[in-house]
């Protein structure tokens, strides 16, 4: 088993910089003495599989969790103190928080700690799939655990060495104490004899009390990688330089299912630069996380290779979904939700409801594909020496990186090496290693040169794994006062499941559970339909999923109730929503509960009300406004996170939109880095707007329109809301379960927004993205 | 061979005359903080200095560039306002992935060296062509103003 800071020929990557380069060797030589590299069993190897008991959160997930000291942490002679953090870092300064929580725990001082970046490698790390918004859910006690084990280990060592019970000792930033007589020991004189006792049991284990919290919770800890990311020094998977590394690009099939008939290099070859062109066969489907083959160019630069590429010639078959066009596709989703589907959700008699309602409204929302778009482009390096394959990437999954190189390259998995480098925006897209099982197979079509392939940013916007396309089609049934009585959800999307079953025509429970069935409305009447959907491109997860389109398509609808009823949008919400009450999912038909314990995580109106309530006074709900402004508001409930926001949108006389201030509420439970939330809860409002206001991925004649940021466009600083505000909603205490925190912020925004263009306007917006839509000739 | 001028010294690559700078100065040269996000010039990502002029490297041809002064983001902290800049950004905690940073960096230092005190529409104006997909522009516009000396907008 290979020890975690032990990287072979460091030396030659500069993957790395050189201080840090400095201290590895130092660690290895000077004989670090926690994470001294024996076999661990990971939590998921001690138990035995337990076929009919269910399993939630972190044991829920592959190879679950692992909390041993020696896993994760070292120590130095000098006392430096290295903490292994095994989630990927994508902008939610997981690189910090985790570490911190280790930190804390340890009573070490954050200015000794070094992190250390894991590679893939789940049965000793546990769980490393960086998605779902639980990292900190599902690894703050694993964390804490850590460190508080290795200070027993510290405290144990020093009470032995000074002849003392071990109750006799504290431990105080970095140093052992013994208050009686005064004596101190430093953790670095302490490492080497505590590295030789037993790990203590973690049931004997002392956690902090959150009192004694010094840095969880206190939002004061800067960003561990802030320092090397405004200096360009950080290292992202584009950046990774080995000794006699070559440059791909490849040309994919523009239509997902096609394949090249036939290619002609020479003009490529002619390019200066230009090493080869090397054929990538396609996978059949199911599209899965396969390669989608191509004709890849090598050269001794990434522009050369880009130069090859145009030069190429090449004949494409398109394949089963060359007819593949938005227009008719979103005419055949709408025909499908206007006729029954399967029912996954029904509470009442909604025909009887809708028959005798007092009034019927109705709906349809539409929202067309999306791309992540992350601003670093997939990018993945390769070489394999000896038989043993090792990669560099910027992947959201290390461990199923490693799996599928080691499959497509037949090698067994312990001779691939996946090492995580810094992601310069993830969103889902980079949970997919298509592109780094292709920097693989083209190392190895090199007889294992080192490789970096290069995505360019039309290759990343033509072959992403694509939010889907919706369309919900809302009904309600009001009575005499307008509440309503009855309400019939029909959503109709291509699910997730095709990419992995290409047959898969019904969204899957965890995209239904993503607000469409467990929506907590204390309406007396209620079914949920999803027809029937086809799905003819490779369909992803985008950074909140399914919850963009069902969030969209409630809030707006709730708005549109409320203006139908002459009601407030707010008071018409918060009265959907309901007296407070904890409701266990599965009486909502959600089996999935986010793959939380339906007991731990019940959907709890009291919090998505106290959300509701809080934004709407502190963004002055009511407060009157000059002509051409207006308030809006929507709630959405989503990685068992809730969250409210209360959008001022702008109109002007020629429909030109602007967003002067928006205010976000978030309960997400305890919060271990309140600091990186805010910013977390930011950055998701400016993605919902972006992808409100302007975001579309579109196909014709099977593919996608869209090239380059002028034809995707994402919002800019110029259109950005000009005011965030965040609030925090304080937990209880910290034994509340955590929520999650990098997605929940997404969903809310973009029917906040059309809430609030309504509000300015009386115009409903009811397609994304709202583009020109409000513009006056 | 071409001779540029990059961070103060002189640095010799070989390579076809219409070979964009980006790509130099990555791929030849290992300055790899200037970063790859378009090659369009719709991004920004690849922001670096021209004779003090933000440019966008992956459009800039190397013979465009010979016998300018190239300065790139692993030299901005040795310019007085670079260095603020980057200070400011750290204070604020702007960064989430970072990636668009450098190029954020470079386009605001410039900003700041020619107008110190940038209203919003100034600010408007020469950030706009940086992409951050994370959203960091309301940290970024605040920090301008930390650097500017201008009241900080309210953050909560
Ligand atoms: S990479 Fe140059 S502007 Fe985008
Ligand atoms: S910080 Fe990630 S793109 Fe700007």
């Amino acid at each position: 088993m290979k020890k975690p800071l032990d990287r072979p020929e460091l030396d030659e990557l500069h993957i790395v910089n050189i201080s840090r380069r400095t201290f590895l060797k130092e660690l290895a030589l000077t004989g670090f003495v926690l994470a001294a590299g024996f076999p661990l069993l990971s939590k998921a190897d001690e138990t035995a599989p337990h076929t009919d008991e269910a399993k939630y959160g972190a044991d829920a997930m592959p190879h679950g969790w692992v909390d041993n000291p020696l896993v994760f942490v070292a120590i130095a002679d000098d006392g430096a103190v290295t903490i292994v953090c095994h989630r990927s870092e994508m902008g939610q300064g997981i690189r910090t928080s985790l570490p911190m929580v280790v930190a804390d725990e340890l009573e070490a001082d954050w200015q000794r700690v070094r992190v250390e970046q894991a590679p893939g490698d789940e049965v000793r790390y546990g769980n490393q799939d960086t998605d779902g918004s639980r990292s900190m859910r599902h690894f703050f006690l694993p964390m804490r655990r850590v460190g508080a084990a290795a200070r027993a280990m510290l405290e144990s060592a020093a009470a032995a060495q000074w002849q003392v019970p071990v109750q006799e000792v504290r431990t105080e930033q970095h140093q052992v104490r013994h208050p009686a007589t005064g004596r101190t020991l430093g953790y670095g004189q302490l490492a080497q004899a505590a590295a030789k006792l037993p790990v203590p049991d973690r049931d004997s284990l002392r956690l902090k009390k959150p009192s004694e919290f010094r840095y969880i919770s206190k939002g004061r800890v800067g960003l561990y990688d802030g320092q090397d990311m405004i200096k360009g020094q950080g290292q992202y998977g584009i950046d990774v330089r080995l000794e006699g590394m070559l440059y791909a690009v490849i040309a994919r099939p523009p239509v997902y299912g096609g394949k090249a008939l036939s290619y002609d290099a020479g003009e490529a070859l002619k390019v200066p630069g230009v090493v080869r062109v090397i054929e990538l066969k396609g996978s059949p489907p199911p599209a899965d996380y396969n390669p989608l083959g191509g004709i890849a160019v090598i050269a001794r630069n990434t522009w050369a290779a880009i130069q090859g590429r145009e030069a190429l010639k090449i004949e494409w078959d398109k394949g089963p979904h060359g007819s593949y066009d938005s227009a008719a596709y979103r005419a055949e989703l709408e025909a499908a939700a206007r006729q029954p589907g399967k029912v996954v959700r029904n509470s009442g008699d909604v025909d009887a409801a809708l028959q005798g309602a007092a009034k019927r409204v109705s709906a349809e929302y539409y929202l067309p594909h999306l791309a992540q778009a992350p601003m670093e482009p997939p990018a993945a390096t390769a070489r394999i020496v000896n038989g043993q394959c090792e990669v560099w990437s910027c992947t959201q999954a290390p461990q199923v990186s490693r799996e599928r190189v080691a499959k497509w390259l037949k090698l067994p998995e312990d001779k691939v090496t996946v090492y995580v480098t810094l992601l310069g925006g993830g969103f889902g897209r980079k949970s997919k290693p298509d592109y780094i099982i292709e920097a693989a197979l083209l190392s190895q079509a090199m007889d294992g040169q080192p490789v970096k392939l290069t995505w360019t940013r039309e290759d990343d916007l033509h072959h992403s794994y694509f939010h889907t396309v919706s369309v919900e089609r809302l009904e309600a049934g009001l009575d005499a006062r307008g509440k309503p009585v009855a309400w019939l959800h029909r959503t109709v999307a291509p699910t997730i499941s095709s990419t992995f079953a290409p047959d898969s025509k019904h969204q899957m429970t965890a995209e239904l559970g993503m607000g469409v069935i467990n929506v907590p409305f204390a309406i007396p009447n209620l079914r949920v339909e999803n027809p029937e959907a086809e799905a003819h491109t490779r369909i992803g997860w985008f950074r909140s999923v399914s919850n963009i389109p069902h969030a969209f398509a409630i809030q707006s609808f709730v708005a549109e109730l409320a203006a139908e009823a002459g009601l407030d949008p707010k008071d018409y919400l918060l009265d959907l929503i309901g007296p407070p009450r904890r409701i266990d999912p599965r009486t909502l038909e959600d089996t999935w509960n986010q793959g939380e314990s339906p007991e731990v995580y019940p959907v709890d109106t009291g919090r998505l009300r106290r959300v509701t309530e809080t934004v709407a006074r502190e963004a002055g709900w009511g407060r009157t406004l000059p002509k051409g402004r207006g308030l809006g508001i929507a709630a959405h409930y989503s990685f068992v996170t809730y969250v409210a926001v209360v959008v001022e949108a702008a109109v002007g006389e020629d429909g030109s939109l602007s967003i002067p201030r928006v205010d976000v509420a978030v309960d997400c439970g305890p919060q271990v880095n309140p600091e990186r939330i805010r910013s977390q809860i930011e950055g998701a409002c400016i993605m919902g707007v972006s992808l409100a206001t302007l975001g579309e991925i579109s196909f014709k004649d099977g593919a996608v329109v869209q090239d380059n940021f002028h034809t995707y466009e994402l919002t800019r600083m110029d259109d950005a809301p000009r005011e965030i505000r965040v609030h925090l909603l304080p937990a209880t205490d910290f034994d509340t379960p955590l929520g999650g925190v990098g997605e929940p912020g997404v969903p809310p925004i973009a029917p906040a927004l059309c809430n609030a263009i309504f509000a300015a306007t009386g115009q409903r917006i009811r397609q994304l993205p709202i583009r020109d839509q409000l513009r006056k000739d | 061979m071409t001779t540029l001028n990059i961070n103060g010294k002189p640095h010799q690559v070989d390579l076809p005359a219409d070979t964009p700078l980006l790509w130099a100065l990555r791929d030849h040269l290992g300055l790899t903080g200037t970063k790859f996000g378009c090659g369009m010039a719709l991004c920004g990502a690849c922001t670096v200095h021209l004779d003090g002029e933000p440019t966008r490297a992956c459009v800039t041809p190397i013979s465009a560039a010979i016998d300018k002064k190239i300065v790139t983001i692993e030299a901005i902290d040795q310019d007085a306002t670079g260095k603020k800049v980057q200070e400011a950004w750290l204070a604020l905690g702007v960064p989430q992935c970072g990636y668009c940073q450098p190029g954020q960096v470079m386009a605001a230092t410039a900003l700041l060296k020619q107008k110190p005190q940038p209203t919003d529409a100034d600010i408007d104006a020469a950030m706009s062509g940086n992409i951050c997909r994370c959203g960091t522009y309301p940290r970024i516009r605040a920090a301008i103003k930390q650097v500017a000396g201008l009241k900080k907008e309210t953050k909560s």
